[in-house]
């Protein structure tokens, strides 16, 4: 790996951490002003879509940023916000710390063990975000085409939300178990020790 | 005085059998045959046995004096088996009779009346198509394939039969849709030969995949044309049959023009060119004379 490489990445995260930090602190901001959730996404909006990075969230974001009011004063949008933000800035914080080999270990142990909270209540969040956003699609036929047309193929948003959601119950129990499994490779003593000798 | 072997279990370490007076050219099979003997649950195809706990699994006919072990064989429990030639028919099986479901019964999908505009030529050559080949593979499965394996984990019945299922039941409902458009006559024709002419292509190179091991013989040849025509594309490919394949749906998606199709022979197109890189470069490590102009499963190209 280059050090032009190594730089980027080291830049590329500490500009996420920054970037979901400032998401958060704008929703901490935005609430405290104004007592309710209600304005959390005009205030958030913007930094969110620069700022949103994994596949998973396309989907919330599909649903929640071009959806009008329901979703958007929902709670689920709170638990969404807030169980990303947290979970995003520990993350690249981490990550711009192992490009510097200077991981300090409260680091890792938060990233390793939040996510017993923090994964349930961003998948309720999500969960309640496409529920909410269901009608709206399907009356405004957001991002569907239909019959009949020349290539004879048919996409309907509304049904692929629908189908999403049993996918976030069946996969739910596998992915957890897994973090659990991480988080006793990661932060069983034997891999500590090792950490705390390599410095 | 007999050979005898010390199985342990790869992932737990504990010693599942201590397996004793075999015949000094005794072969894995009679290790496994004698495992399941003492776990009824552990039937022989369920088994894999190795000479490390990570190790490759030992073919059945290997006698135990050549694998020079120290006494000690490691066993890994593959899970519920199921055969392959059941896995075939079930997985085909699906999608003829899905499709058919569109096709005879529409009304059972698109509601009341679905039935009841005349149906353009091409909804009825697709039906036909789409029936003929999954009938032509469940007879391939019985009569002409051979398989290597007798049985895989019955996890991948539930993967596959979903594939098959899902994507016949996508393609079926946009050709049978009362709202499909039917492309012009000419392409119709056109590629219904096409898809008839892989079809044979295909069917011509599994015949020739048969005839390359005669019954009860050991041969390891390189496949290579025979009297038929349509065997000539192994001048050019490792895998002629995937390319016939790949031609035939490309050219049912052309016939009907209905994108669906489409993306299922692209899904198709991609498993398979996995498959047939990896049978090009086992042709090729283990046939020093293997043909350098052949690609994996197009031509010149990939």
């Amino acid at each position: 790996m280059t050090g032009l490489h190594r730089a980027y990445l080291l830049l590329y995260n500490v500009i996420l951490a920054a970037g979901w930090a400032s998401i958060g602190w704008a929703a901490v901001r935005e609430y405290n002003h104004s007592g309710h959730v209600k304005h959390l996404f005009r205030a958030t909006e913007k930094s969110l879509f620069i700022f949103q990075t994994a596949a998973l969230l396309e989907v919330f974001n599909a649903a929640v940023g071009f959806v009008k009011s329901s979703t958007q004063n929902s709670w689920g949008y709170v638990l969404i916000l807030a169980a990303w933000t947290v979970t995003e800035v520990i993350r690249y914080t981490y990550y711009a710390f192992n490009q510097l080999n200077m991981t300090p270990f409260i680091l890792t142990y938060l990233r390793y063990t939040l996510f017993i909270v923090l994964y349930p209540m961003g998948v309720t969040g999500e969960l309640i975000c496409i529920t909410k956003a269901l009608p709206v699609v399907h009356s405004s036929k957001l991002y569907s085409w239909g019959l009949p047309n020349t290539w004879n193929l048919s996409f309907d948003y509304y049904y692929v939300l629908i189908g999403i959601i049993p996918l976030y119950v069946i996969y739910f129990p596998q992915l957890y178990s897994h973090m659990f499994r991480q988080r006793k490779k990661v932060l069983s003593p034997r891999s500590v020790d090792k950490e705390s000798k390599n410095r | 005085m007999g050979l005898s072997v010390e199985v342990e279990d790869a992932r737990s370490g504990k010693i599942i059998a201590n397996v004793d007076r075999l015949q000094s050219h005794a072969t894995i099979a009679d290790v496994k045959a004698r495992i399941a003997e003492k776990h009824s649950k552990y039937y022989v195809e369920r088994q894999s046995l190795r000479l490390e706990a990570k190790g490759k699994a030992l073919k059945d006919s290997e006698q135990l004096q050549n694998l020079g072990i120290d006494g000690k064989l490691y066993f890994k429990d593959l899970g519920p088996q199921i055969g392959w030639g059941t896995v075939f028919v079930a997985e085909y099986a699906g999608p003829l009779f899905i499709y058919l479901l569109f096709y005879l019964r529409p009304e059972i999908v698109y509601g009341a009346g679905a039935g009841d505009k005349p149906m353009e030529p091409v909804v009825k050559y697709a039906a036909a198509c789409h029936s003929f080949h999954y009938a032509k593979r469940i007879l391939e499965t019985i009569f002409v394939h051979r398989f290597s394996n007798s049985t895989m984990p019955i996890r991948n019945l539930f993967k596959n039969c979903t594939y098959y299922w899902g994507f016949a039941a996508f393609m079926a409902y946009f050709i049978n849709h009362p709202l499909y458009t039917a492309p012009c006559v000419q392409q119709t024709k056109f590629a219904l030969i096409a898809f008839l002419i892989c079809e044979f292509g295909n069917f011509s190179i599994h015949i020739l995949l048969k005839n390359l091991r005669p019954p009860g013989t050991r041969d390891r040849k390189i496949p290579m044309p025979d009297a038929n025509p349509m065997t000539l594309l192994y001048n050019f490919v490792s895998c002629p049959n995937y390319t016939y394949e790949v031609g035939a749906w490309l050219s049912f998606g052309i016939m009907t023009q209905c994108l669906a199709v489409m993306i299922f022979m692209i899904c198709g197109f991609g498993q398979m060119t996995v498959w047939a890189q990896g049978k090009h470069r086992r042709y090729k490590s283990e046939f020093k004379a293997y043909p350098r102009r052949r690609t994996a499963i197009i031509p010149y190209i990939l």
